[in-house]
């Protein structure tokens, strides 16, 4: 049996048990230890990889420190999103406000580095001690020449969701200012690819092969005089749909630029979405260059698949992951490896999401949305999984219960996108689920004594979800 | 925005910043949240927006690679205009269903501080309307007695002060919010202040060596650097026992090890001190033989005998600084961190004949110049200062001072790359490296550990250099 909070009664459910509506997109529930964090932190992950632009986060140190460097969203040329720049407000700024604060750290900021933007991320306190942070950004942008961006993404304005809004909003305030001049019909722009691992670099070439331009990266290896001309792309592909789908949305209702949502995790979404473009495009040619590109690919990582598989199959799963997408993409790969899903959750998905989510998995599959430990860690024990692919933050709790790990998140070091992205994922997930050193955990070597498999608890799988009160 | 410390400067003094680029230091509910954890049954509770948990959790996962659940009041905007008490509220019912824990221990964020939430009241009010014990043999908790939790709460406002400050803040908070007095006990309280959990075993053994009672006040040793256990434990155990920890103000002495907080930080020995008449001894971190010995000698002062096994170790220790001088003669180092860690591993690098040229701290306590030359007093007009610095002025003094390493956590590891420094890791965070938990700084045996890998830095780095590919050395 799993214990819910009473107030999180309506984000946890079983697949296969009726329709699924989860309530979320809600502010996280006082005192669960939610895994996911504020809106600040959905701005910060979006704006981040932007390389040549300053990202001043306004407000006291933490959250400027908590963020430094954080991601690996890789640069092929600057690197200033790396650094980590903050006003570190003290407690006169609290008392007698932060704007002055805030102006001469970007004009210092500015004359340091000479970015083309300067991004400017206003922290819980901000609008309390009634910064005015609009206009402070206007009058440095002036001076400065280069555009300077306020993100209203105060902490408790909601949940991470209402953070990547914001960062939609300001990247709406690049886009639109620069030349489209020799941009080719057959072009699009990046969305929502954060070029984790240099993933964005892989696509890329994908698309290159295709016969496909990129315009912009949103936000991956992303440029601002590429983001300033974006409107002249023919085509949006929205990756991690969550995060940017809004500005997809935004993009075609200011410049008409149609859109495709896409996924490049496993091979049948990262196949499906290369032919979406090439059919888009209407170009008979593009799509035999597609599928030469596909077949050729895939006939270079099945045999890892297959290898892996062969370890992997009858062994069971937990997904919590940040985004609905990318858990939905993962519900697919893991069965190409012969892996079964019995707990999906996310942090930020909508109720369409895990709607579709329960008709995907198998029935009794667990499904929720802004879950925490003490949720995560019964569900793994009563689902007995051998696997949990999440972030930092799960990564010890899997450890804790001899449950072998997948690092699906931000500090990913291996490219888990496209084609090549899958075989690395069957490596990696093999790397830990076949570890000899399971076998000493209390839970595998008391499978291990009685004989059995480590999935003995099977019964218990199933069971039920008790609402606290 | 930093001030350096301009009466010893050996080094040119770094140029001022209005804002701060790659800080060295992290915010005060990260500290008050590491220090609460060191509690028994505990979670740690911070009244603010969902994130800064969340962050804190990474941060210290990282850098652990534990387990930190870390509460939230996850508070919404309207709370911003009518108070957040009611989700102070229910957030500390959820975690009190959720987890059964012995205390809850309130920690305040920028935000709540700058609304100016009184949660000291909201504390006192939930206390009041609380129903009878539950029934006590609900479940296995550490409440055996099914008693709801004890709530303490400390003011962390981000703004106001650096993670030790949180930190230091926290012991306070809870040594003085438990407080029981009553008969005069045997104990000795040992304030450790932020080191490891395997610092904190030492210490544990090195005191009970002395046959000395004792209590480390707070104690992370085993809620943070755990076995791995048969059921999830959603509370580890370990950590000081609340009832221990109440009568710490009936203690015979309290030690306190570093302590250099920002003016206005209160620190938990002295708060033992003023209000309990406990005599309370300040010392630096000890790391290195001298600053050992002051521990040692302390000790003694409180009765206790030095067991045999130590004056081994010290020998020992001995013996390796002289086996290894030779390597460290005329090199010079670059620390950062917090300013007790610095402080100590400057002390002690001295003594080895290594120059700590340049430290750098994210603190505030404005005393770290003068203890430095207090402690080691042949370091006088020979390093360079920099409280509440960032890293723009750790690259600065390493451009200026070209020094054989760089001692610090692993946020120097940048710089240490892009210079080519080595870099020894020690102090929180080490995100890039296992066993941060395992690392000791401590006592003798700490020293030699440090030492060894001090050393063999700076031999691996010559032997690397070397055309010849020397395979002794
Ligand atoms: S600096 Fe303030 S708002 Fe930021 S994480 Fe720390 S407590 Fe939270």
């Amino acid at each position: 049996m799993t214990e819910v909070l009473a107030a999180r009664a309506r984000q946890v459910a079983r697949a296969g048990t009726g329709g699924v509506d989860l309530d979320c997109d809600r502010q996280s529930t006082s005192g669960s230890v939610s895994q996911r964090a504020c809106t600040f932190c959905g701005s910060r992950v979006v704006l981040y990889p932007i390389a040549d632009a300053i990202h001043l986060v306004h407000g006291p140190i933490g959250c400027a420190v908590y963020t430094w460097d954080i991601r690996g969203a890789l640069s092929s040329g600057p690197e200033l999103h790396r650094l980590s720049f903050s006003t570190d407000l003290r407690e006169r700024h609290v008392v007698f406000g932060g704007e002055r604060q805030l102006e001469e750290s970007l004009d210092e900021l500015i004359a340091r580095h000479s970015p083309r933007a300067a991004f400017v991320y206003a922290t819980c306190i901000v609008g309390v001690i009634g910064d005015d942070v609009d206009a402070v950004c206007r009058a440095v942008s002036e001076r400065t020449g280069i555009p300077v961006i306020p993100v209203r993404s105060e902490g408790f304005q909601g949940s991470k969701r209402k953070g990547y809004d914001a960062a939609c909003e300001a990247l709406m305030s690049l886009v639109g200012t620069g030349d489209t001049a020799g941009i080719p019909r057959h072009s699009v722009n990046l969305l929502g690819d954060f070029n984790l691992a240099g993933e964005i670099w892989i696509i890329q070439e994908y698309l290159r092969r295709m016969g496909v331009t990129v315009v912009a990266n949103l936000t991956g290896d992303g440029r601002v005089d590429d983001i300033r001309r974006a409107h002249g792309a023919g085509l949006n592909l929205v990756q991690c749909s969550g995060s940017t789908t809004r500005l997809a949305q935004q993009l075609r209702q200011a410049y008409g630029t149609p859109f495709q949502k896409v996924s490049y995790f496993g091979l049948d979404d990262m196949a499906a979405a290369l032919y979406g473009i090439a059919e888009h495009f209407k170009d008979p040619e593009m799509l035999d260059r597609t599928r030469a590109l596909v077949a050729e690919e895939i006939a270079t990582v099945l045999p890892v698949i297959d290898e892996c598989r062969a370890d992997l199959e009858g062994k069971r799963a937990a997904i919590y992951v940040g985004g609905a997408f990318k858990a939905i993409s993962l519900v697919k790969a893991l069965r190409l490896l012969g892996v079964r899903t019995a707990l999906v959750g996310s942090q930020t998905g909508t109720a369409e999401d895990y709607r579709y989510l329960a008709e995907l998995c198998d029935p009794g599959t667990v499904i929720v949305d802004d879950s925490n430990p003490a949720e995560l860690s019964q569900f793994m024990a009563t689902e007995d999984v051998d696997l949990f692919i999440g972030g930092v933050k799960e990564r010890p709790m899997a450890y804790k219960m001899g449950v072998a790990f997948c690092d699906h998140n931000h500090e990913r070091k291996v490219p888990l996108e496209g084609f090549v992205g899958m075989a690395n994922f069957a490596r990696e997930v093999r790397a830990s689920v076949c570890s000899p050193v399971w076998q000493f955990t209390p839970r595998r070597a008391r499978a291990g004594r009685s004989g059995t498999t480590a999935h003995t608890g099977r019964a218990a799988a199933g069971a039920a979800i008790e609402v606290m009160c | 925005m930093a001030l350096a410390d301009t009466a010893r400067v050996a080094a040119p003094t770094p140029v001022r910043s209005v804002s701060t680029t790659n800080a060295c230091r992290m915010c005060m509910p990260l500290g008050a949240s590491l220090a609460l954890a060191g509690f028994e049954g505990t979670v740690p509770f911070l009244h603010g927006s969902q994130g800064c948990a969340t962050y804190i959790r990474r941060y210290l996962i990282s850098h652990f690679r534990e387990p930190m659940d870390i509460a939230s009041s996850s508070i919404a905007e309207s709370s911003t205009v009518f108070g957040g008490e009611s989700a102070l509220v229910d957030g500390i019912a959820n975690v009190a269903r959720v987890y059964r824990p012995a205390m809850i221990g309130v920690a305040t964020t920028c935000l709540t501080e700058t609304i100016g939430e009184d949660v000291g009241g909201a504390l006192a009010r939930i206390d009041g309307c609380r129903p009878e014990p539950a029934d006590p043999a609900a479940d296995g908790s550490v409440s055996p007695t099914g008693a709801a939790p004890a709530l303490v709460h400390v003011s962390t406002p981000a703004y106001a002060g650096t993670h030790v400050d949180g930190y230091q803040a926290a012991v306070a908070a809870t040594v003085g919010a438990l407080a029981e007095p009553g008969a005069p006990t045997e104990q000795v309280v040992v304030l450790p202040g932020l080191v490891s959990p395997a610092d904190l075993r030492h210490l544990r053994e090195v005191v009970d060596g002395f046959g000395l009672s004792h209590l480390l006040v707070p104690d992370i040793s085993d809620r943070l650097d755990a076995g791995v256990a048969e059921e999830y434990q959603r509370l580890p155990p370990g950590g000081t026992p609340l009832a221990e920890a109440a009568a710490a103000c009936r203690a015979r002495a309290a030690v306190t090890l570093g302590g250099l907080v920002s003016p206005g930080t209160a620190l938990a020995g002295e708060l033992l001190e003023d209000r309990f008449g406990v005599a309370h001894h300040r010392l630096a971190l000890p790391i290195g033989i001298r600053l050992t010995d002051a521990l040692v000698e302390t000790l003694e002062g409180l009765g206790g005998t030095a067991p045999h096994w130590l004056d081994a170790e010290r020998g020992r220790l001995v013996d390796a600084y002289v086996d290894g001088h030779k390597y460290l003669a005329e090199r010079t180092a670059v620390l950062f961190g917090d300013e007790d860690l610095v402080l100590g591993l400057a002390v002690w690098l001295a003594e080895i004949g290594v120059t700590p040229a340049a430290c750098v701290t994210g603190g505030r306590s404005g005393r770290l110049a003068a203890e430095l030359v207090r402690l080691a007093p042949e370091l006088d007009g020979r390093v360079t200062v920099v409280d509440d610095g960032d890293f723009a002025e750790v690259e600065e003094l390493v451009r200026a001072l070209s020094p054989d390493l760089l001692v610090g956590h692993s946020r120097g590891y940048p710089l240490s790359r892009a210079l080519d420094v080595p870099l020894v890791r020690v102090g929180l965070p080490i995100h890039d490296r296992v066993g941060a938990a395992r690392t000791r700084h401590l006592g003798y045996r700490g020293t030699q550990e440090l030492f060894d890998r001090v050393t063999n830095a700076l031999i691996e780095r010559r032997q690397d250099e070397s055309a010849v590919g020397y395979a002794y050395m």
